[in-house]
C-alpha cells in the first residue's frame, strides 16, 4: 500500500498507466513495477522453476530471485526481466511467466505437492526405463516444465549498441563509498568514470532514514551527484552495471539506454554494452542482505527488511499493513521503526537474540525464530513456536552478505572473515582494483565514507596523482554485526534458493549422498545456478552444507561468481552483427558492373566474386557456365582476380627469402620473368601457391590464393622478422592496390593488343614473363600468365582505374566475341588442367601428395622442407592426387564421394580416397574430377567406385592423370 | 586485455594473434628430420606459469613480439620486439 | 542401492532419509595394481571399466581437488560420431554406442538425449567438405544426412536465411549426435567404480611420478606415497606439469575454451547447431538455458576463464546466424582449460617408461570420448594392446608422420586446431 508523504524518488504528479496480467494499473513516475505492485498490495507475482510455488517480490534490485516478468507482447515480448528493476512507463504491458494456464491456477503447481519425490538430483535416479522413453516422453516434458520465460522465436530486432570508453578511475557503485570516491579522486584530476546500477546515484542513502553530513542522506547524494556532474573530468554512467572484470583493467558494462526510461526515446538504444578500460579501480558495490531459511520462507508477501525500508522510503510503499520483522539484530529494529514512523502496524519483532532491546508498541519475542507460514498466495500468518501471529508480510534481516562477485572474476576465492561473518574479497584478487566499504564488510555510513577516501588515496596513488586532503562528512557510526542465523531447522521445506527451488534439506540430502564438496553440492542441487547466481542464498547453503558435514564455513569453501553479475541480452553483447554486421564486404573494382551484368555474387571469404554471367535464354547457371567455359577455350574470356594475396617484396636479400619460403627455387628468376611457387608449412604440408613476379633487382610481386593472403602475409613477416631478422626483406600487401583482371583465350593476345601501347608478342612477353604496359594512359603491369591452359595475361592497374579498364576490357572482349566469365567457369577450366586449389591443398597434403615433389628443391632449405621428409609423409600409398572420369559419359561425380576398389563394400576399412572437385567438362562432354586416391599415381586406367551414400549416387570412375586438356601445355605457351 | 606494443604503445587484445611458444625463434639447422625438429615442431613446455610467446600485431604495426607472460594469471611481465630477440 | 522410479517412491514416502552415499571416501592405501592420475570424466571412466570389463579392482583414482572437477564439469556437453578421418572414426563411433547404452550400465540417467547435430556450411567448398565428412560417418557405419536450404527451413525456422552476412548453403545431419548432462557422466562413473570396489581419493594431488631402472613404482602424493605397477595419467590440460615429473615433454599447449550459457527459457531449440563462418554452437539444456559456445582464446592459459573478444565474436556470430537469440540474456561464462595437441587429436598410449601411460590431447573434443576413451585406455592398461577402436592415438605419430589426425586441417599449430 501506498503511505503518504513518503517516497522521495516518486513523483505523485505523473500517474503511469501500465498492466499486469492484463489488469490495468496505475502507479507513479520513478515507481517501478514491483514498486507499483506492491502500491497495488498485490503480492503473487510469480511462480517458481521447478515447484512453481505462488512467488512474489523479495528484494529492491537485479539481485530480485522470484519477481521475474516478461515485458511486452508478441515479438517484442522481453522474457526474465526483474520486476525491481524495470522502471514504470506509460502503457507498459508486463506479465507473470512460467504459469499456465495463469499465475493464480497453474497447473505445475501439482510439483509442490509430490515435492517428496523431486528432490535434489531425482532425476539422475529415473527415468532410464524403458529405454528410449527418456528421449520421446521423459525428456519433453521435463524441458517444457523447465524454463522461466518464452523466447520470442522472431529475429529480435531491438536496436542494441557497444562502445570502448577509458579512464584513469573506474568507480563502480555510488553509496556513500563510491560517492566520495569518486569524489576525491576526481578532485585529485584523475579521469573518473562512475557507474551505478540504479537510475540515480545514492545507493543505500536512497533506501534508509538517516543524515549525511546534516542533512537527509538521499539529499546529500542528489548533492554529492550535481558536484561531480558539473566536473569535466568525471562522467557519470547510471544504469550501468559493471558486469565482469577482466585482465589488465578491462571491464564489461551493461547500460540502460533509452527505453527504460520514464519517456523512452526510440532514437536511442536499448542497451549499450560497454568496455571500459580503467588504469585502476574503485569497487563499491556494497552489500545485499540475506534471506533466513525457515519453513515456507518463500511465500508472497515476505520481503528482505532492508528492501522494505527501500520501498518505504524511496516509493512509499509498505509492503502490507500489519508487518512482522525477523532478524538477528538492528536491522530488524531498524525497520519496524520505519515502518510504524511512516504509520504502519508493526505488531511483533521476532528477535533471534535473547536481549532484544524492547520497542514501543510493537511485541519484540526475543530468543526467537520464525518456525513456519502460512497462505499460499499471500502470506497470512507466521508461526513462531507454539505461536500463529496474524500479518500480511513479514520483512526478514538475515545479515549482510559482502557484493564480491567482481573480485571473483579472476578466480581469487572470496576469504572469510570472522568479525563479519562473511566471505570479503581476497587481497589484490583483481590487479588495480581496491574494494571498499560494505563489499569488504564495513558497513556503517561514516565507515563507508572512511573507506571511500582510503580507497580513493589507494587508487590515485596508482595513477600517479596526489590526493587532496577531504573533510569526511558527519554520518552514522556503528555497525553491529550480529551473530547469523543461517537456516531454522525444522521439518518442512526451507528455501535456500529461490529461483532453483533449492531447500535445506536438498543440501542435506546432497551431503548425506556424499555430494559432499561444495561443488558437488551446487551442481547436485543446483544452488545458486540461477538467474541471480546465488546471490541470496549462497551463504546460507554453505553454512548448511557445513554444519550437515562437520565442518566450519572457511573449511567447506566456496564456489566462485563468473561473469556477469547480472544477466546481458545477447542481443546487447552482439550488438551490430545482426544481418550483413558480422563481418566487413570485401568489393572488388568490378563490383557494381558485374552486379549490373547480373551476376550473381557469391562469398570468397570476405570477399565477393561473380558466379556466371548470365545471358539470354540461359536458364540454369551451368549454360551459363558450359558457354563462358567454351568462351575462353575458342574465343576470349575476361575475370576479375584482383581478390588474390599481391604482397610486395623488396630487399637485397629478397631473392633468398623467397628460396626460403617457397619450396621451390626463386633466386634464379630473373627481372621480367614470373613463376610458379609452391610454399609449405613448417610442418611440411602445402600452405598455398601462386606465382610470383621478378619486377626488378630484389624487388618482387607474389600472388597468394585468395583464401590465403592474410595467413600467407604474417607468415611471411614470422619468418622475416623472427627467422631471418638480419635479412635486408620488406614486405608490404598491395592486395587491395591493385585491380587485377585475367584475360584468356586463343584471342587474348589481339584483343589486349588493342588496348596497350606496348608490343606484346612471344618474343617481348613469353609465357612467365611480365613487362610494364601503358593502358589508356595508365601505367599497368602485364603478365603472361595461365589458370585457365589458354594463352593468358592478367593485367594489373592501380585500384582507382579497375572499374573503367574492367568496362574496357569486357567491351572490348566482345568485339572478338568474347566476354566476361565467373567463378563456376574458371572453376571448370582450372580442373580441367589439372591446376589445384584450396579444395586440393585443404591442409593436410604434401607436396608429395599433390605430384609436386619434384619441384621441392632439394639444394636448398625452405621452410617445411625438414619436416615433409618424415617417412610417413612419403609413403607412395598415402592418398595422392589423380583426375576422374566417369566410364559412362553422363556418369555422375559428386565432390566428397569417396573412392572404393571394385567390388569392395563401401565402408571405412576399404575406403581408397575421395573426390575434391568436379565439374562437367563441355570440352570433353563429360563430368571430370580431382581426388586422392591411395597410391593413386600408380593406378591410373584403373576402374573404381566412387560412392557418395549422402547424395545416393555411385558411379564408376577411370582413374586419369590430374590433367584433361592439352596435357604437354603449348596453348598457354602460345 | 591490454598489450603494450613496444612500437604502438598499449593496445587491446583484439588487435593481436597468437602463435605460441617463442621456441618458434629457434628454427632447428639441417634438412633432415631430428629430434630438434620435432621439439621445435611439436613438442612443448607449456608452463603454468612464466611463458615466453610469439605474438603479432596483425590489427596495427604488424610486428612480431615476444611477449613475457604468466599463463596462470594472465599477467603481461614484457614485451620486447622478436626481431631484436631473434639476433 | 539401486536407483528406479520405485525406490524414488519409497524414499520419497520415508523422507527420503534412506539414501546412501554415491561413493565413499576412503583413504590412500599403501599400494595398488594401478593408479589413474585425474578423477575427472576420463579417469573415473578408465576406472570403472578396469573394474567392470577386466576385473580390475585394486586401483585407486587420485585427484587433486573434486570428482569431476575439470572440464567434464565445464564443457558444452555435446555428444556427437560425426568425424571424417580415419582413427578417429572408429573410435567416436565406439564412444557413442557406449553412450547409447550408458544409463544401463551406470544405472544412473546422465540425460544422454539424441536430439541431433545439424553442421551449417555456408559455400560450395565447405559443403564439400562437409559432404566427403558426411560420407565417412556413413562409412564408419553412423548416420548423416545433407540437409539442403529447405530442409533446414523446416526445421530450423528460426535461422537467418535472408539477411544474414554468410547465407546458409545447407547442412550436415547426424541425427544420432545430441548432448548429457555432463557431471552426472562423471558421478555415475564415480558411482558405477565405487561400488566394484575402485578407490576414488578427493584432494589428493600428485607431486611426483617415482621411476625406478625405467619402470614407474608408484607416485607421490599430498598425502603420501602410493606404490603401483602401473600409472596411468588422464589430467587434461595438466598433462604437460603431470608428464614433466616423469621427466618427459608432450606435444600439448594448454588453452582455455570459454563457454556460456543463459537464462532458463522454455524450450526453443531441439537441435545442436554449429555455425560454419565463425565460431558459435548452440544448444538448449533441459533446464532451458542455451548453452553455446566457439573458440579457444587462442593464447596459453591455466587460468580456467577468458576475456570478451572470443566471448563477443562468439555472440556475434550467434546474432547473424539466428537472431531470436538477441533477447535471451547471458547468465555465465566460464573456462576450461583444453590440452590441445599437435595435430587436434588426442594421444592414448603407453611411453618409454615401462607401467606409464598416457591419455591426453583432447583439445575441446573431450566429453564426447568420456565412454570411449575410457574403454579404450582401460582396455591398454589392462591388456598392454591398443584397443580395436583406438590403434592410431600414437605417441610417435608427430615424428613418423604417420597417421596424423589433422581435423581442422590446420597444421601443426596446437592453437589452432
Amino acid at each position: 500500500m501506498r503511505i503518504p508523504g513518503l517516497g522521495h524518488g516518486i513523483d505523485r504528479n505523473r500517474k503511469v498507466g501500465f498492466s499486469f496480467n492484463h489488469r490495468r494499473l496505475t502507479g507513479f513516475g520513478g515507481d517501478t513495477v514491483a514498486s507499483a505492485l506492491l502500491a497495488k498490495d498485490i503480492k503473487l507475482v510469480a511462480r517458481s522453476f521447478k515447484y512453481h510455488r505462488p512467488r512474489g517480490v523479495m528484494a529492491l534490485g537485479s539481485e530480485e530471485p522470484n519477481a521475474l516478468i516478461t515485458v511486452g507482447t508478441g515479438d517484442a515480448a522481453m522474457p526474465n526481466l526483474r520486476a525491481t528493476q524495470v522502471e514504470l512507463m506509460a502503457g507498459l504491458k508486463t506479465r507473470s511467466q512460467n504459469a499456465w494456464p495463469s499465475i493464480e491456477a497453474d497447473f505445475l503447481a501439482v510439483n509442490d505437492f509430490v515435492s517428496p519425490f523431486l528432490s535434489a538430483g531425482f532425476y539422475y535416479k529415473t527415468f532410464m526405463w524403458p529405454r528410449g522413453f527418456w528421449e520421446k516422453l521423459y525428456e519433453p516434458f521435463i524441458r517444457r516444465a523447465a524454463g522461466l520465460g518464452k523466447l520470442p522465436m522472431a529475429h529480435d530486432l531491438t536496436p542494441h549498441e557497444k562502445a570502448f570508453a577509458h579512464c584513469d578511475v573506474l568507480v563502480i557503485g555510488s553509496g556513500p563509498t563510491g560517492l566520495i570516491a569518486a569524489w576525491a579522486a576526481a578532485e585529485a584530476g584523475a579521469d573518473v568514470i562512475l557507474c551505478e546500477e540504479d537510475t540515480m546515484l545514492g545507493g543505500r542513502l536512497l533506501h534508509e532514514n538517516e543524515e549525511v553530513d546534516g542533512t537527509a542522506g538521499h539529499l546529500w547524494a542528489a548533492d554529492m551527484s550535481e558536484r561531480l556532474a558539473a566536473m569535466p573530468n568525471v562522467r557519470i554512467m547510471t544504469r550501468t552495471t559493471v558486469t565482469g572484470a577482466y585482465d589488465t583493467g578491462v571491464y564489461g558494462a551493461l547500460e540502460r539506454v533509452g527505453r527504460h526510461v520514464f519517456s523512452p526515446d526510440e532514437a536511442l538504444p536499448m542497451e549499450c554494452f560497454w568496455r571500459i578500460t580503467a588504469r585502476a579501480t574503485v569497487l563499491a558495490a556494497g552489500a545485499l542482505e540475506r534471506p533466513i531459511a525457515f519453513e515456507n520462507n518463500d511465500r508472497p508477501g515476505i520481503l528482505l527488511s532492508a528492501a522494505t525500508r527501500g520501498y518505504l522510503h524511496r516509493y512509499g510503499v509498505a509492503p502490507g499493513s500489519r508487518v512482522a520483522v525477523f532478524g538477528t539484530g538492528p536491522d530488524a529494529h531498524r525497520t519496524a521503526r520505519d515502518l510504524k514512523a511512516a504509520g504502519v502496524e508493526v505488531p511483533y519483532l521476532v528477535d533471534t537474540r535473547s536481549d532484544a532491546p524492547a520497542l514501543e508498541d510493537t511485541e519484540v519475542i526475543s530468543g526467537a525464530r520464525v518456525t513456519g507460514t502460512r497462505g499460499r498466495k499471500a502470506l497470512r500468518s507466521i508461526t513462531v513456536g507454539a505461536r500463529k501471529l496474524e500479518v500480511d508480510a513479514l520483512a526478514v534481516a538475515g545479515g549482510w552478505t559482502p557484493s564480491v562477485h567482481l573480485t571473483c572474476h579472476m578466480n581469487h576465492r572470496p576469504v572469510w572473515d570472522e568479525g563479519v561473518q562473511a566471505f570479503v574479497p581476497a587481497e589484490g584478487a583483481v590487479p588495480g582494483m581496491v574494494p571498499a566499504g560494505a563489499c569488504r564488510g564495513v558497513y556503517s555510513t561514516a565507515g563507508c565514507l572512511q573507506d571511500g577516501l582510503r580507497a580513493a588515496s589507494d587508487v590515485l596513488d596508482m595513477v600517479g596523482l596526489t590526493p587532496l586532503s577531504l573533510a569526511l562528512p558527519a554520518a552514522e557510526n556503528g555497525a553491529e554485526v550480529p551473530t547469523p542465523l543461517w537456516h531454522v531447522p525444522g521439518q518442512g521445506r526451507a528455501w535456500l534458493d529461490f529461483q532453483n527451488d533449492v531447500t535445506v534439506k536438498d543440501v542435506k540430502l546432497a551431503a548425506a549422498e556424499n555430494y559432499a564438496s561444495v561443488e558437488h553440492m551446487k551442481r547436485y542441487t543446483t544452488q545458486g545456478m540461477a538467474p541471480d547466481q546465488g546471490k541470496n542464498s549462497n551463504l546460507n547453503a554453505l553454512a548448511v552444507l557445513a554444519e550437515a558435514t562437520g565442518r566450519s564455513i572457511p573449511e567447506t569453501g566456496t564456489t566462485t561468481f563468473r561473469p556477469p553479475y547480472v544477466p546481458v541480452a545477447l542481443g546487447a553483447i552482439g550488438a551490430g552483427a545482426r544481418g550483413a554486421g558480422f563481418a566487413p564486404r570485401r568489393l572488388t573494382t568490378s563490383d557494381p558492373d558485374s552486379r549490373a551484368m547480373g551476376a550473381p555474387m557469391i562469398e570468397a571469404g570476405l570477399w565477393f566474386r561473380p558466379s556466371y554471367f548470365p545471358r539470354s535464354g540461359e536458364t540454369h547457371w551451368r549454360d551459363s557456365c558450359d558457354r563462358e567455359v567454351k568462351m575462353v577455350r575458342e574465343t576470349v574470356g575476361v575475370t576479375d582476380v584482383s581478390t588474390l594475396g599481391k604482397i610486395d617484396i623488396q630487399g637485397a636479400d629478397a631473392a633468398r627469402f623467397l628460396d626460403l619460403v617457397y619450396a621451390n627455387k626463386f633466386s634464379t628468376l630473373k627481372p621480367g620473368k614470373a613463376r610458379y611457387g609452391l610454399m609449405l608449412r613448417e610442418d611440411g604440408h602445402v600452405m598455398d601457391d601462386g606465382t610470383t613476379a621478378c619486377l626488378g633487382d630484389g624487388h618482387y610481386m607474389m600472388t597468394t590464393t585468395t583464401a590465403a593472403a592474410g595467413p600467407v602475409m604474417s607468415h611471411l613477416e614470422f619468418v622475416a622478422q623472427c627467422l631471418v631478422p638480419d635479412w635486408d626483406v620488406h614486405l608490404i600487401s598491395a592486395t587491395e592496390q591493385w585491380a587485377q583482371f585475367a584475360v584468356a583465350g586463343p584471342m587474348a593476345r589481339a584483343m589486349l593488343e588493342t588496348l596497350v601501347d606496348d608490343a606484346i608478342d612471344d618474343a617481348t612477353l613469353p609465357f612467365m614473363g611480365w613487362m610494364d604496359v601503358t593502358v589508356g594512359g595508365v601505367a599497368g603491369r602485364l603478365f603472361r600468365i595461365s589458370f585457365s591452359g589458354e594463352m593468358g595475361f592478367e593485367i594489373a592497374v592501380p585500384a582507382r582505374y579497375g572499374a573503367s579498364l574492367f568496362r574496357l576490357l569486357i567491351a572490348q572482349a566482345g568485339a572478338f566475341g568474347g566476354g566476361a566469365y565467373g567463378m563456376e567457369a574458371l572453376n571448370v577450366l582450372r580442373i580441367e588442367k589439372g591446376f589445384i586449389t584450396h579444395s586440393e591443398i585443404h591442409g593436410r597434403v604434401t607436396a608429395f601428395d599433390v605430384g609436386m615433389e619434384g619441384m621441392v628443391s632439394k639444394k636448398k632449405d625452405c621452410i617445411g622442407f625438414a619436416a615433409s621428409r618424415r617417412e610417413g609423409l612419403l609413403r607412395d600409398d598415402r592418398e595422392r592426387l589423380i583426375g576422374l572420369k566417369p566410364v559412362a559419359k553422363d556418369g555422375q561425380l559428386l565432390a566428397g564421394a569417396h573412392l572404393f576398389t571394385q567390388g569392395d563394400k563401401p565402408i571405412r576399412v576399404n575406403d581408397q580416397g575421395y573426390v575434391t572437385s568436379v565439374g562437367y567438362s563441355p570440352s570433353l562432354g563429360c563430368m571430370i574430377g580431382l581426388g586422392f586416391l591411395r597410391s593413386g599415381p600408380d593406378r591410373i586406367g584403373e576402374r573404381v567406385r566412387m560412392v557418395d551414400h549422402l547424395r545416393k549416387v555411385t558411379t564408376e570412375v577411370e582413374i586419369c592423370a590430374p590433367v584433361f586438356l592439352d596435357p604437354e601445355g603449348e596453348r598457354a605457351r602460345g | 586485455m591490454l598489450i603494450n606494443c613496444p612500437f604502438c604503445g598499449p593496445r587491446d587484445l583484439r588487435e593481436f594473434s597468437i602463435r605460441g611458444a617463442d621456441v618458434a625463434l629457434d628454427r632447428p639447422e639441417g634438412t633432415e628430420w631430428s629430434e630438434a625438429w620435432q621439439d621445435y615442431l611439436h613438442l612443448r613446455e607449456n608452463p603454468a606459469g612464466v611463458s615466453q610467446e610469439l605474438w603479432q600485431h596483425t590489427g596495427g604495426c604488424g610486428a612480431w613480439l615476444v611477449v613475457t607472460r604468466d599463463t596462470r594469471t594472465h599477467e603481461i611481465i614484457s614485451v620486447r620486439s622478436a626481431r631484436e630477440a631473434a639476433t | 542401492m539401486r536407483y528406479s522410479a520405485l525406490e524414488i517412491l519409497k524414499q520419497g514416502l520415508t523422507g527420503n532419509k534412506g539414501w546412501r552415499p554415491a561413493w565413499r571416501s576412503p583413504e590412500p592405501k599403501s599400494a595398488y595394481d594401478i593408479i589413474i592420475i585425474g578423477g575427472g570424466g576420463h579417469g573415473l571412466a578408465t576406472a570403472y571399466y578396469l573394474a567392470a570389463k577386466h576385473g580390475l579392482t585394486n586401483i585407486a583414482v587420485l585427484e587433486k581437488g573434486y570428482l569431476g572437477g575439470g572440464n567434464i564439469g565445464r564443457n558444452t556437453t555435446i555428444v556427437r560420431a560425426n568425424y571424417g578421418l580415419p582413427g578417429n572414426s572408429e573410435f567416436y563411433s565406439h564412444s557413442l554406442k557406449l553412450w547409447e547404452g550408458l544409463e544401463d550400465e551406470l544405472n544412473y540417467n546422465v540425460m544422454h538425449s539424441q536430439r541431433g547435430i545439424i553442421n551449417l556450411f555456408h559455400s560450395d567448398g565447405q559443403r564439400d567438405a562437409y559432404a566427403r565428412r558426411g560420407n565417412a560417418i556413413i562409412n564408419q557405419g553412423d548416420d548423416a544426412i545433407l540437409l539442403d536450404t529447405d530442409q533446414l527451413r523446416d526445421m530450423l525456422p528460426y535461422l537467418d536465411y535472408d539477411q544474414t552476412r554468410f547465407p546458409i548453403y545447407g547442412g550436415l545431419y547426424h541425427p544420432r549426435g545430441g548432448t548429457a548432462r555432463h557431471d552426472a557422466v562423471a558421478w555415475g562413473y564415480a558411482r558405477g567404480a565405487d561400488k566394484r570396489g575402485v578407490d576414488l581419493i578427493q584432494n589428493c594431488e600428485v607431486t611426483g611420478i617415482d621411476v625406478e631402472n625405467g619402470k614407474v613404482t608408484g607416485v607421490q602424493t599430498t598425502r603420501g606415497a602410493i606404490k603401483a605397477r602401473k600409472v596411468g595419467v588422464v589430467v587434461a590440460g595438466r598433462s604437460s606439469q603431470v608428464a614433466a615429473m616423469a621427466g618427459m615433454r608432450l606435444p600439448i599447449e594448454s588453452h582455455v575454451l570459454q563457454a556460456f550459457v543463459t537464462e532458463g527459457l522454455k524450450p526453443c531449440i531441439d537441435t545442436v547447431i554449429t555455425y560454419g563462418m565463425g565460431h558459435f554452437y548452440i544448444s538448449q539444456s533441459d533446464k532451458g538455458g542455451l548453452v553455446f559456445g566457439g573458440d579457444l582464446d587462442f593464447y596459453p592459459s591455466y587460468a580456467q576463464r577468458g576475456n570478451l573478444p572470443m566471448a563477443e565474436h562468439v555472440i556475434e556470430a550467434g546474432m547473424t546466424l539466428m537472431p531470436m537469440i538477441g533477447k535471451a540474456r547471458l547468465l555465465r561464462s566460464w573456462g576450461g582449460i583444453m590440452d590441445m595437441s599437435a595435430d587436434g587429436s588426442p594421444i592414448i598410449d603407453r611411453t618409454h617408461i615401462e607401467g606409464l601411460y598416457l591419455n591426453c590431447g583432447w583439445c575441446y573434443g573431450g566429453f564426447k570420448a568420456v565412454p570411449g576413451s575410457g574403454d579404450v585406455f582401460a582396455h591398454l592398461l589392462a591388456t598392454d594392446t591398443y584397443h580395436e577402436n583406438a590403434t592410431r592415438y600414437r605417441l610417435d605419430r608427430f615424428s613418423t608422420g604417420h597417421g596424423l589426425m589433422d581435423e581442422e586441417a590446420t597444421g601443426s599449430q596446437h592453437n589452432l586446431h
